[in-house]
């Protein structure tokens, strides 16, 4: 067993407690023996157990009431009330609708390629489970601190690319496949501003590991770090498929996109997989940009962490319903021409400054996100300038506009109608 | 207001270049020959003199003894408004009438509705298909000879023939009045 | 060396249980890639035989039939066909009740055209703020509409020579109350949407429609004067007192999805003024002529008669033809609705897939009419 699992507590706790004897417990002071020696893997592969049943299991958990809470809060931005029925202030709304999606008929079209049809489903939420296994939820709350912890994340979320063109094309539905196609354009061309905008997190805190990161932050990273954090906003948001970039699932373009053929518990999924996605986007920005648990030291850190995490999950809720849908060509050209050219910028103002200062203090810092962000002011000025639709021809009134005759016994004159004669 | 044609004046105007096309005129309506259609339409939008920019309205009616079509024409340009008639399929059979489809678009849709519900033949018209109805509905319901319930063609002697219109078909064989 | 990258073409049904299209509505569409390459519109799935069923009731009922076909605009539906009544039968309208019906019209033109609006911004992609929004003015207007005939939407409001009952005193402090709350709703629309650069981006340009395109295909409405033609029936041929009130006509140039949503937005303030111009005129009096003039059995003298009005989507017109009975010989409804989806081929060919109920919204349809 890897050491490093012990810097776990609750793994520390509960393995210790099972074989105590071990070397590793031994050295940090357990005595409780429950298993004899020699069964340290037995001891191990429960607590792996009920580790990954409580992350998981908090990971749906968290869904539910984020389902719940979207809701009341889209009803409070549209000025209706919500759902108020079922349970205090309609709480317990998203857990009838999870037994309803349940019991609903599990349909598979003639057509469908059954395999696949059934795998999609699967993979598109085991990327979005396993990314929670390395997300520091507070001091010593984690399953496990991997050194390649953001590379591990980007690799893993990739996947959910495949899934999404897997069940499009398995549904053989002809709708399915303009969803299917519009995910391979656009999370592929996501994928690279959202990994590049992590570089500059990466060189300031000079490490991958997410626990370092979050170790590194003296101050919040969004501080020294704004056009990273904007960058991976919006890519993140284009990732999971929130609704400036609701592509995939386009309900006015596509009905539901590759969704159409997904009933009961499949469809129930991919709607967790998808709702689970906007809130682990917004466990990383909080990890990576906004000092992940660290917080004053009277509240304990995992409440920060959840509290932050709310925070942002409120601004993306916000961007998500006032906001129409772009169109592809406009979604690819932002990923192309914006945001790729304002990560490259961070990337090299970030370096010149490391360079200055390799091993940058308080002070250091202060001073990084003050350059920082003059130049995310100037590049967003600049981007924003380059991408937006040339001058309209204001909607003023047309200066040559005819004026007619009105009611005279004799046929009036001819006038100079500006349509000219049809065809 | 828009000024609308006297049926007269504008039997006159059009008979000045096709002189036989009109058949009749009466209050602010005028009745051309169907087989002059196209030719009247194309001088009414063309000569700088009408100018009827815009098919407001194609439409037809069942007279029993005929199908009259009734085109709607505005002209933008003198802010005038025209009303002219057809009749066609005299007899109930063969109720054609060439299409104008060529001369304004907008007659598209509207003479498909008509060859749909009314079921007379737009010749020319490109995509001469049913609108409202599927391919293979019996028969065509805004006809006096379709009964709404039975969905079936009712035998003539059945047919609802409207008193007062009856009496004036007997008197002049001729069509509605003009309002 | 270039390779050629061999496509081919998927045709796909949009509809008739689409989310977007705005009714039972299908289209048969050709796709390369995103960009489509041929329309097929395919009607029919809401006809009822409107115009049928007219010929079996008398003049006094149809107006329940035009409620019903398009059933966001019943008070213009219902004011068309009056007046193609009133034409037939020769009726001398009384003056509190064609004040009345253009109060209620102009009403209904804001209402329409919120729900026009509303809709446009929903099939751009938002997720039902701003349609909520529009919803909520639309929601207000409704209940004027409650107070005015005890009907929200299928108000069967008017009647052969004005309406069928007064307003009740409380309604005019509670429509003032509205047209004070609507201009800022209107700016708020405005500062949300209208200069909100993903809507921008999103509208300009797309689904270009030329005035000369228009004319040749009857289109009319604000779709006409998106594309600078100033042509509503109200200014030029001028039906009830709208010779006596006072309103722009917005025009916009460019004739593309932007035009049509900024054109209707401003047309919105227009009505008010409208409104507020037949508060001021209105008088006592009674709502409709005596029974003795206008029977509720009314038998016009045969003949027939073409009245059209500047609906919110286009001209709306009727064609009554009377054989002198209690009942229509035959009425004819010329449908915005239907006509302005004529160019749909020439609207959406060349367009992408993403824009295509985007532009489908902006003509502003409704199935109720288009089928009828």
């Amino acid at each position: 067993m890897n050491p490093a699992f012990l810097d776990n507590s609750l793994f520390r706790n509960i393995y210790c407690y099972l074989a105590g004897s071990s070397d590793s417990c031994a050295e940090r002071g357990y005595d409780t023996t429950l298993l004899p020696a020699g069964f340290e893997w037995l001891a191990f592969a429960i607590t792996a157990f009920i580790i990954i049943n409580i992350v998981i299991n908090a990971g749906l958990g968290a869904v539910v009431v984020y389902i719940w809470g979207e809701r009341r809060i889209l009803g409070r931005i549209q000025n209706r009330t919500g759902p108020n029925r079922w349970g205090p202030f309609g709480s317990f709304t998203s857990v009838a609708d999870a037994i309803k999606t349940l019991f609903k008929e599990d349909i598979v079209p003639d057509e469908a390629d059954r395999w696949l049809f059934n795998l999609a489903p699967i993979l598109m939420v085991f990327p979005v489970l396993s990314v929670l296994a390395v997300i520091p939820f507070g001091v010593g709350t984690f399953v496990v601190d991997l050194n390649i912890g953001i590379l591990f994340v980007i690799a893993i979320t990739s996947m959910s690319g495949i899934s999404v063109v897997l069940a499009s094309w398995a549904s053989g539905n002809r709708i399915a496949i303009f969803a299917g196609m519009r995910s391979v354009a656009m999370l592929i061309s996501y994928e690279i501003p959202m990994a590049l905008s992590l570089i500059g997190v990466l060189m300031l805190a000079g490490s991958m590991s997410l626990g370092k990161i979050v170790d590194a932050q003296d101050i919040p990273f969004v501080l020294v770090q704004p056009l990273g954090l904007f960058v991976f906003l919006i890519a993140a948001q284009a990732e999971t498929s929130r609704t400036p970039f609701d592509l995939i699932e386009a309900e006015s373009e596509l009905a539901a996109g590759y969704l159409n053929d997904y009933s009961s518990m499949k469809f129930g999924i991919f709607f967790l997989a998808e709702f689970l996605a906007t809130i682990v986007a917004s466990m990383l920005i909080v990890t990576l940009f906004l000092g992940g648990w660290r917080g004053w030291d009277l509240i304990p850190s995992q409440i920060w962490f959840a509290g932050k995490t709310v925070l942002v999950l409120l601004f993306i809720m916000w961007m998500r319903f006032s906001w129409p849908r772009l169109r592809v060509d406009q979604i690819l050209s932002l990923a192309w021409k914006g945001l790729f050219e304002l990560t490259l910028i961070n990337i090299f103002v970030t370096a010149i400054l490391i360079a200055i200062w390799p091993d940058p203090g308080i002070t250091e810092l202060l001073i990084m996100s003050a350059i920082n962000w003059v130049v995310f002011f100037i590049s967003i000025w600049l981007v924003s300038k380059l991408l937006r639709p040339g001058d309209y021809t204001a909607p003023a009134p047309r200066t040559d506009r005819p004026t007619y005759p009105v009611a005279t016994d004799e046929l009036p004159d001819e006038v100079a109608y500006t349509g000219g004669t049809t065809r | 207001m828009s000024r609308a044609w006297d049926g007269a004046k504008l039997a006159e105007a059009i008979q000045k270049s096709l002189p036989d096309a009109v058949v009749d005129a009466r209050g602010t309506d005028i009745w051309i020959a169907p087989r002059s259609v196209v030719e009247v339409m194309r001088l009414l939008r063309d000569d700088p003199e009408f100018r009827f920019e815009l098919l407001s309205s194609v439409t037809a009616v069942d007279y029993i003894s005929y199908f009259e079509v009734v085109y709607h024409l505005t002209s933008l340009t003198r802010n005038a408004t025209a009303v002219v008639k057809s009749k066609c399929g005299i007899g109930r059979d063969e109720a054609k009438i060439p299409s104008v489809f060529d001369i304004w678009r907008g007659a598209d849709l509207q003479e498909r509705e008509v060859w749909d519900l009314m079921g007379i033949i737009f010749e020319g018209h490109p995509n001469h298909k049913r609108i409202m109805l599927w391919e293979g509905f019996p028969g065509h319901p805004l006809r006096k000879d379709f009964a709404t319930y039975e969905q079936s063609i009712v035998p003539e002697s059945e047919w609802r023939v409207p008193t007062a219109l009856a009496d004036e078909l007997s008197a002049e064989n001729g069509g509605a009045q003009g309002s | 060396m270039t390779t050629q990258v061999r496509t081919e073409p998927i045709t796909v049904n949009l509809g008739p249980q689409h989310p977007s299209t705005h009714g039972v509505f299908r289209m048969r569409v050709t796709f390369d890639g995103e960009e489509i390459i041929d329309v097929e519109p395919i009607f029919g799935y809401l006809h009822r035989g409107s115009e049928k069923l007219a010929e079996e009731r008398t003049y006094v009922q149809v107006v329940t039939l035009t409620d019903r076909m398009d059933y966001v605009g019943s008070m213009l539906n219902n004011q068309a066909y009056m007046l193609a009544v009133e034409k037939l039968a020769g009726v001398e309208p009384s003056p509190r009740g064609v004040w009345l019906r253009m109060i209620a019209s102009e009403l209904q033109r804001i209402a329409s055209h919120l729900v026009a609006v509303g809709f446009l911004i929903q099939d751009l992609g938002a997720w039902g703020t701003p349609l909520i929004y529009t919803m909520r003015e639309r929601e207000k207007i409704l209940d004027l509409f409650e107070m005015l005939c005890g009907a929200r939407i299928t108000n069967s409001y008017l009647r052969p020579g004005g309406v069928f009952m007064d307003a009740p005193e409380e309604f005019w402090p509670a429509m003032n109350a509205v047209l004070d709350e609507l201009p800022p709703r209107i700016d708020d629309l405005d500062d949300l949407l209208t200069d909100n650069d993903i809507i921008f981006s999103r509208t300009k340009g797309v689904s270009v429609l030329t005035p000369e395109q228009m004319l040749d295909a009857s289109i009319t409405g604000p779709m006409l004067r998106a594309a600078g033609v100033d042509w509503d029936l109200r200014h030029r041929d001028p039906y009830d007192y709208y010779d006596q009130v006072k309103f722009e006509r917005p025009l916009h140039t460019a004739g593309d999805n932007f035009a049509r949503y900024w054109v209707r937005v401003q047309e919105m303030r227009e009505s008010i003024k409208i409104v507020r111009q037949c508060e001021k005129m209105i008088e006592p009096g009674p709502v409709r002529p005596d029974h003795d003039d206008v029977p509720w059995l009314l038998r016009p003298p045969v003949g027939d008669a073409y009245a059209a009005i500047e609906h919110s989507k286009g001209e709306l017109g009727f064609y009554l033809v009377s054989d002198g009975s209690i009942s229509p010989y035959r009425c004819h409804v010329r449908a915005p609705s239907l006509i302005n989806l004529t160019l749909l081929r020439e609207m959406l060919v060349g367009e992408l897939l993403a824009d295509m109920f985007v532009s489908f919204g902006s003509v502003d349809i409704n199935m109720g009419e288009v089928d009828r």
